[in-house]
């Protein structure tokens, strides 16, 4: 099963984190400090595994972003690699184009597609047209309720 | 303001974050964001009730400002409201909240499984979704309780939509690896298996993963999915590319699919039915014919996709390892990879044949790929493949080709990363000493691992090279040589002088006779080192020149000079100031004889795992490490692996010899008192429900027993068995119980008996303690072992009648009489095998409780036992009454270990 996703910039910023088991909150920071440091390190034109602890880390880079998935030890490397292009590719067919950004200001999203994608450090569904139509039905749902959006807040 | 927000896009939380981000220090975004906070605690206490969308909003700022690192501390609650509502986006963040936020043993689980309950009932499949991503994502032990019987039904039940199901199915997973014990199995089960067959490739999907996690819990309940998941697998190898629409990635067929198929396979062994074996080898063929047809496109996404169905199967082939024909062409389809353009496949190429090599079918040809690896090593550009490398090149090392791959590993070392050189070093190490036809050979190559690494070289490696030596007297001499020459490097490792100061203590003298090497030089060169060591090494030094001073009467003088020295008998550190005056006067007061016998050649070292191979294990973790035995993998192409004893002792030096002290730096230590040795009673707790057996076995004795008992007298044969082929001389015994001696002599091979009788006196709890004391080759041996006799063995049966014992039973009443121990049952309950063991046990016959009667002292005891033994949830609960407190103590000691 896979473990952990985490999506960090180029800078060490972390954008999005998924825990696929129950971790305390300081062993995350932890973990996520450890495969920043690690990941950001790596030559270019390296491969793209790693072994950490009884893990493997599979990472990628996308433009500024790195993708860093962890699977246990008797996964597959090469199609965790896919699974993290796969979720490009729906995070790109849902903002049209993808960038940082996007992830940045609609992080509720980008784990919404995360939970379409994948369940419980599984995949749940690799077919895109299946996600994206998952997706956007739910986009259709909201409620259009045009007061609310010029609400007057104290802070913005 | 940005225009990046999409969907139902949330002005305020959009605003926030850009905040948020012009922020120009850290001071300033908490700052920002502590004035978040108060906002928005003063909005959810405020009287106005808020609305759904004002609630969503201030929910998801808490989460954000959660993800950027902050501990959030309210709000939980109103995540919790959110779920009841019935617009999507609102109960959707509120779930995300609770996934992301509320940790497992939350006490606002109760609320939310109130809300997931809802949804579920809701039979609307997004709602429903969102329940079970929920389950999945939380997983506490709670939710299982509450949901763990719901869910298979909406995981089997005919209506139940597709998206619905596999999140069914995978949240059912989640379950049952979180609390196994509360997913019950089932007529839901033998439904599961079957939605391998459904028409819906998401749903086969996920229900691979669930099935795959249940059969490597129970194989047996799942063994029909092996037959579908074959043909599953065949259709999918043998669908046009375009068969499967969306389920198609990059021109491979249901990658993800595929992938899982095979491994739930890997849960089995080859499939029995010759049909099916056949139709899976097709499988497997055409999968390895596809990796040899030119890609269908160029992209990356390909290739992978293709080639992670190829490492699956290959693993599965392997894994089978009972078809040589596929064994081999995995094997060169990896031997291809391992000249690839792309790192990521000569990465797992390497990783890959690892394994390969473990297969006697396979080694051989993964070795003729032994100059690709040991180029891979010198000139890739990544540490993580160059690691790969060495571990192929440690795992397909053999006889035929150890010298090369170790001189090569040797030569890597000298500019290997720093994080893997000790690893590196461990494993030189081990294949040195495996692999050594000559010891010549073994020490340079660990003299020149000191060399080059000897920063990395642990204690368990100098300690072996050392054990070994001592244990081989024909390179002895050798080892005395190569050390007194290497020592002479101007800068040379203190890995070395210790070996250095420990070889030449011991055989010194084997090289003396030239006068190059003659004991005052060999003491001048060891001695040059001694101010630059640590104090261990110098501790190890001072302990060296005692055994010089034995060794060679005509420097005596010099060392005490040198011990003499204020550095050495006021010296600061208190192990260094002992041992100079201690071994000062000890070299002053002893004649030649006793300091021939105090300072005695230690003796060989009992043959046991090698030290640094367990380390190994231990840095590597269990599994990790590449079976390098010689006797390779079976044929049988079972699952199972051959049964290797789990070391329990991770020797080193420290525990090692069998007679007294161990190190040489101890030498002094022991030498005033007696020899003390470890009591074994490893084998003692067998002996509860048993009188024969063998309670003791080194590499040089057998020690069996048998025994009888009758009331307060007990007789034990004690059969002593010389398992070398030279004699034991003095040898001896003594108890403190009444014995037969025994010939002071046993021939080799030889087996002889000893009788020793035992009375009973009193009770008691601790056991009689055997001390055996023998001459093997020159070397005396000490043994001690706890021999099994315990209170319960005087038991004697009485016929009593229920209402006797009963009656008897309340008599002993008194609280201290009365032991109850519960325990978890360590073997499985099978009430026969309780049965019979209480019988031996406490000589209790049937159902009824008897009583037994007790004889000590002379006196008899009444006493009765009743063994409450109901086989329910995997406890015991043991119940003892006796007269006297010590008695009931200890039986329930010895009996509370038994089941």
């Amino acid at each position: 099963m896979m473990r952990f996703l985490l999506l960090f910039s180029r800078q060490g910023k972390l954008r999005l984190q998924k825990w696929f088991t129950p971790i305390p909150e300081r062993e995350k920071k932890k973990i996520i400090r450890e495969m920043t440091t690690m990941v950001l390190a790596r030559q270019p034109r390296s491969c793209n595994f790693l072994h950490w602890k009884d893990l493997k880390i599979i990472y990628k880079r996308y433009a500024s972003l790195y993708f860093c998935l962890a699977i246990e030890n008797h996964e597959n490397e090469l199609l965790a690699l896919e699974v993290i292009h796969r979720y490009v590719e729906l995070l790109d067919k849902y903002f049209g184009n993808v960038c940082e950004l996007d992830i940045i200001f609609n992080f509720e999203k980008a784990y919404f597609i995360l939970d379409e994608f994948l369940l419980g450090g599984e995949i749940q569904e690799t077919s895109k047209q299946i996600v994206n139509r998952c997706i956007e039905s739910s986009d259709m749902l909201q409620e259009d309720d045009s007061s609310e959006w010029y609400e007057v807040e104290l802070f913005g | 303001m940005p225009t990046v927000s999409k969907g139902d896009g949330m002005r305020g939380l959009a605003v926030f974050i850009s905040d948020i981000r012009n922020c120009k220090s850290k001071e300033a975004e908490i700052k920002r964001i502590n004035k978040e906070l108060a906002n928005i605690r003063s909005k959810f206490k405020g009287d106005k009730a808020l609305d759904g969308y004002s609630k969503k909003k201030y929910v998801c700022k808490l989460l954000f400002i959660f993800l950027l690192g902050h501990d959030i501390d309210f709000g939980h609650m109103e995540a919790v409201n959110l779920l009841s509502s019935n617009k999507y986006t609102e109960k959707q963040i509120g779930y995300l909240f609770i996934s992301v936020l509320v940790n497992s043993n939350s006490d606002l689980i109760r609320l939310i499984n109130n809300g997931i309950k809802n949804d579920l009932a809701s039979r609307n499949p997004t709602f429903m979704n969102l329940a079970l991503h929920c389950i999945a994502n939380v997983g506490s032990r709670e939710m299982a309780e509450a949901f763990a019987f719901e869910i298979p039904s909406i995981l089997v039940a005919g209506d139940t939509m597709d998206s619905v199901k596999q999140s069914a199915a995978l949240c059912l997973l989640r379950l049952n690896r979180t609390s196994p014990d509360l997913v019950p199995m089932g007529e839901w089960t033998a439904r599961v298996v079957h939605l391998l067959n459904d028409q819906h490739l998401g749903v086969v999907t996920a229900a691979t993963s669930l099935i795959t996690t249940l059969a490597q819990k129970s194989p047996d309940d799942f063994k029909t999915s092996i037959s579908l998941a074959v043909a599953r697998l065949s259709r999918i190898v043998t669908s046009a590319s375009i068969d499967l629409q969306d389920y198609t990635y990059y021109f491979v067929a249901a990658p993800w699919l595929s992938v899982k198929l095979l491994r739930l396979l890997q849960c089995y062994p080859p499939p029995e039915d010759a049909a099916l074996r056949s139709r899976l080898t097709e499988c497997l063929e055409t999968i390895l014919n596809k990796a040899q047809e030119p890609p269908k496109s160029k992209k990356v996404q390909h290739s992978n996709a293709k080639n992670a169905v190829l490492f699956e199967a290959i693993s599965l082939i392997i894994h089978h390892d009972s078809e040589p024909t596929l064994l081999v062409r995995a094997c060169n389809q990896l031997g291809q990879f391992l000249q690839h353009r792309e790192t990521n496949l000569r990465y797992l190429a390497l990783e890959s044949m690892c394994t390969l090599a473990s297969s006697e079918f396979s080694h051989e040809a993964v070795k003729t790929h032994i100059d690709t690896v040991i180029n891979a090593l010198k000139t890739e550009r990544d540490v993580s493949v160059r690691q790969r490398a060495v571990d192929l090149l440690y795992a397909m090392c053999d006889r035929s080709n150890a010298k090369q791959i170790v001189a090569e590993m040797l030569s890597y070392l000298e500019t290997a990363d720093y994080s893997i050189r000790e690893e590196i070093v461990l494993k030189v190490a081990i294949l040195a000493e495996k692999y050594a036809v000559d010891y010549t050979w073994y020490v340079d190559t660990i003299l020149n691992l000191i060399r080059v690494a000897g920063d990395y070289v642990s204690e368990e490696v100098w300690y072996r090279v050392i054990q070994i030596v001592i244990n081989r007297d024909d390179v002895q001499g050798y080892a005395a040589k190569t050390v007194f020459e290497a020592l002479h490097a101007p800068a040379c490792h203190e890995n070395l002088v210790k070996v250095g100061g420990y070889i030449l203590g011991e055989f010194g003298n084997l090289i003396a006779g030239d006068s190059r090497s003659s004991p005052l030089v060999q003491f001048s060169l060891l001695h040059s080192k001694f101010h630059l060591c640590s104090v261990p090494t110098r501790a190890l030094l001072l302990s060296a020149y005692i055994k010089f001073i034995n060794l060679f009467p005509e420097v005596k003088a010099t060392i005490q000079d040198v011990l003499r020295s204020d550095s050495q008998l006021r010296n600061a550190d208190v192990e260094l100031q002992q041992r100079a005056v201690e071994y000062l006067k000890l070299s002053c007061i002893a004649s030649t004889d006793i300091l021939a016998t105090v300072l005695e050649e230690m003796p060989p070292f009992p043959e046991r795992e090698s030290s640094i191979l367990a380390k190994l294990k231990r840095k590597k973790g269990p599994g990790k490490l590449p079976d390098i035995d010689e006797n390779r993998r079976n044929v049988n192409g079972s699952s199972e692996h051959s049964f290797r004893p789990p070391f329990t002792d991770v020797l080193n030096l420290n525990s090692s010899p069998s007679t007294g002290p161990s190190l040489l730096v101890d030498v002094f230590s022991d030498s005033s008192t007696s020899v003390s040795v470890d009591v074994s009673e490893d084998n003692f707790s067998r002996f509860v429900c048993k009188n024969n057996g063998v309670i003791y076995e080194n590499q040089l004795l057998q020690i069996g027993l048998k025994s009888e008992y009758r009331q307060n007298l007990g007789r034990i044969y004690v059969f002593y068995g010389n398992k070398t082929s030279t004699q034991f001389l003095s040898f001896s015994s003594f108890l403190n119980v009444h014995a037969k001696s025994v010939d002071p002599i046993i021939e080799g091979g030889a087996q002889v008996q000893q009788i020793l009788n035992i009375e009973c006196v009193s009770d008691f709890t601790d056991a009689p303690v055997l001390n055996i004391q023998f001459r093997y080759g020159g070397t005396l041996q000490n043994i001690a072992v706890k021999l099994p006799v315990m209170l319960n063995k005087f038991f004697q049966p009485t016929e009593m009648t229920s209402q006797d014992f009963f009656q008897r039973w309340k008599q002993l009443g008194a609280p201290q009489q009365e032991v109850q121990k519960i325990f978890k049952a360590q073997y499985p309950m099978d009430t026969d095998v309780t049965k019979a063991k209480v019988l031996v046990l406490l000589c209790w016959n049937g159902v009824d409780p008897n009583p037994a009667n007790f004889v000590g002292a002379g006196v008899i005891h009444t006493k009765s036992t009743q063994g409450g033994l109901p086989p329910q949830t995997g406890m015991y609960r043991l119940t003892l009454r006796t007269s006297r407190e010590s008695v009931s103590q200890r039986l329930c000691e010895l009996l509370g270990e038994q089941f």
